[in-house]
């Protein structure tokens, strides 16, 4: 919980890692760029003082993460997401099961998702359903560009992507995190492109799509999309550090996102261990869209704020939330958004 | 760093200023994506560089690919020696490129298209920020938005923005007559006026996504090499 002028915030970190990058485990040269690739976005936009040593951030251990989350961090409750990347570390980056093993030393402290490829086949269905029965799975992340063998990825429009799509609706997994990354089959396409999720979207009314980075690099397609779909939600990891660097930015990415979706579709994520939940949070709570960009973008309500840093998410995960943290229901529509914009309620 | 005849030297910078990173619409030298060039006539050296070692292949490809062809095309230059570095596709990248092989036959099994489309696209996405851009300096001057339908290119008052938009109509084949449509879609059409306040808006949202990743590709490449490697 962070408390600041008398308000109460209760706080869900939507993606946060327990990830092993360290020299040892790298396979290839790919697992050494992935994790410099990361600490460069860590160093790119930390704030003086929150700059690891590339040591520490290739690997950084169960005690770390949770007195960076939990004691100095405000979260109440961290989503892991797991990343498996088995091509290019020995015992994957940040599983499910290593995820699940730091989460039930710290009772009630963490959500465990689990992930899925569609590349699997069968196989992948049978220990989906494991995996769902051992962590009593709510959410699964997946990442589209993930390399196998001499595939470079894959799309949720695949026909197996809707087998397990149905699985997920079978057991009761609801939350569906989509991550997109630089590479996908074919290569020629563009691989940041999310429309996929509209159609997956669209074809699994009870599901409910999390966008991780909304879309970045893509936010503007990804605004369409969610416009549309009412189950389609944006993640706020890697949006979030521009508050430091580029807080105009900022502003002009959380304006565009609340005009094309609405409050309660927002989910914050610091992304752990790229950035530090504490100063995110901080700076958020204190953030307001600048004067000049108001006409255009409205102003930043402590509850939109409150929204966002806990109780949408609360809410897909069904957490309990504290009672001084809660903010009262709407009876109608919460959001301005637009065109054919179907409008989620609180 | 550059070297050999001045006026060559110049050519060739020149000509690379017309390579774009097509996903950020902005020339690879202001990017400082040119890392390293060597004209040592009739050859010329040059060794690029990206913001991640992870940044998508079919981009850094038609990168690569497209400074060859700018600096061939210079007079006095035969030969045009261009490497991709510090990136996981580099030798397939290189490789396709120096062999004229194509984006398919650099990555067989993995890509089955040119990538004409691809750079289709995002010159599309192009348009639309810079009709944006060209579209505020009209509001800022008074005009209403849904006055904007029905206005032409001889409208809008010569500016960067105004130029910006000529150039990416001209690259999509669009009108560039002083008598054409200011606001259309993507194939030339004409936006009626009670779709355009929405058209306007998305195009903002093109607009602030592109100005953003470009940005954030400039910090990452400081990041990644320090200032001296930015251009």
């Amino acid at each position: 919980m962070y408390t600041k002028d008398g308000e109460s915030y209760f706080i869900v970190d939507s993606h946060v890692h327990a990830w092993d990058g360290s020299l040892t485990n790298q396979a290839n040269r790919y697992g050494k760029g992935f994790i410099e690739c990361f600490y460069d976005y860590h160093r790119n936009l930390s704030p003086e003082g929150w700059v690891w040593p590339l040591e520490k951030f290739e690997k950084y251990g169960e005690e770390t993460l949770v007195r960076d989350l939990f004691d100095e961090g405000y979260v109440d409750k961290g989503i892991f997401q797991p990343t498996y990347l088995s091509d290019f570390y020995v015992n994957g980056f940040n599983t499910t099961e290593q995820n699940g093993a730091v989460a039930e030393k710290y009772p009630d402290k963490f959500i465990v998702n689990g992930a899925w490829d569609p590349r699997n086949g069968e196989t992948g269905l049978k220990n989906l359903e494991m995996l769902a029965q051992r962590w009593n799975l709510k959410g699964v992340k997946l990442y589209t560009a993930e390399w196998k063998g001499i595939s470079r990825g894959w799309k949720l429009t695949d026909p197996w992507a809707y087998r397990y799509l149905e699985k997920c609706e079978e057991l009761g997994i609801v939350n569906i995190h989509v991550h997109k990354g630089p590479t996908i089959y074919p290569l020629n396409r563009d691989a940041f492109d999310v429309h996929d999720v509209d159609e997956a979207a669209t074809m699994f009314p009870g599901l409910r799509f999390i966008v991780e980075h909304c879309g970045l690099p893509r936010l503007e397609d990804f605004c369409w999309i969610a416009t549309q779909e009412p189950n389609v939600y944006g993640g706020l990891a890697v949006a979030m550090p521009f508050i430091h660097t580029r807080p105009r930015y900022f502003a002009q990415v959380i304006g565009e996102l609340l005009y094309w979706l609405d409050e309660n579709r927002l989910t914050f994520a610091s992304d752990y261990a790229i950035w530090h939940p504490r100063w995110l949070i901080e700076k958020f709570v204190d953030f307001q869209i600048p004067e000049d960009m108001q006409a255009e973008y409205g102003a930043l309500t402590t509850e939109i704020k409150k929204k966002i840093l806990g109780l949408n998410a609360a809410r897909l995960y069904d957490l309990d939330v504290p009672r001084e943290a809660q903010v009262q229901p709407e009876p109608a529509d919460s959001g301005e958004a637009v065109g054919s914009a179907p409008v989620v309620s609180a | 760093m550059t070297t050999g005849t001045a006026s060559v030297t110049a050519a060739v910078w020149s000509a690379l200023g017309r390579v774009r990173d097509p996903e950020l619409d902005e020339p690879i030298t202001d990017l400082g994506f040119v890392h390293e060039l060597v004209v040592d006539e009739p050859e010329v050296r040059a060794r690029l560089r990206l913001p991640t070692y992870f940044c998508a292949p079919n981009f850094a490809y038609l990168m690569v690919a497209d400074a060859v062809d700018a600096i061939r095309a210079v007079p006095g230059v035969e030969r045009a020696d261009v490497r991709l570095e510090d990136h996981f596709a580099a030798e397939e990248i290189n490789a396709g490129v120096a062999a004229g092989a194509g984006f398919p036959d650099s990555f067989p099994g993995e890509a089955v298209n040119e990538l004409d489309e691809l750079r289709r696209t995002f010159r599309r996405k192009a348009h639309t920020a810079a009709l944006e851009r060209a579209c505020r300096v009209l509001l800022a001057g008074g005009s209403r938005v849904e006055e904007l339908a029905e206005l032409t290119l001889r409208d809008v008052p010569a500016s960067p923005e105004k130029d910006s938009l000529l150039r990416r109509r001209r690259e999509l084949g669009l009108p560039v007559a002083p008598e054409s449509p200011l606001f259309v879609d993507d194939d030339g059409v004409r936006v009626p006026v009670d779709q355009l306040a929405l058209r306007l808006r998305f195009a903002q949202a093109v607009r602030v996504s592109i100005d953003g990743n470009a940005s954030f590709c400039r910090g990452l490449l400081r990041t990644r090499y320090g200032e001296e490697g930015t251009g």
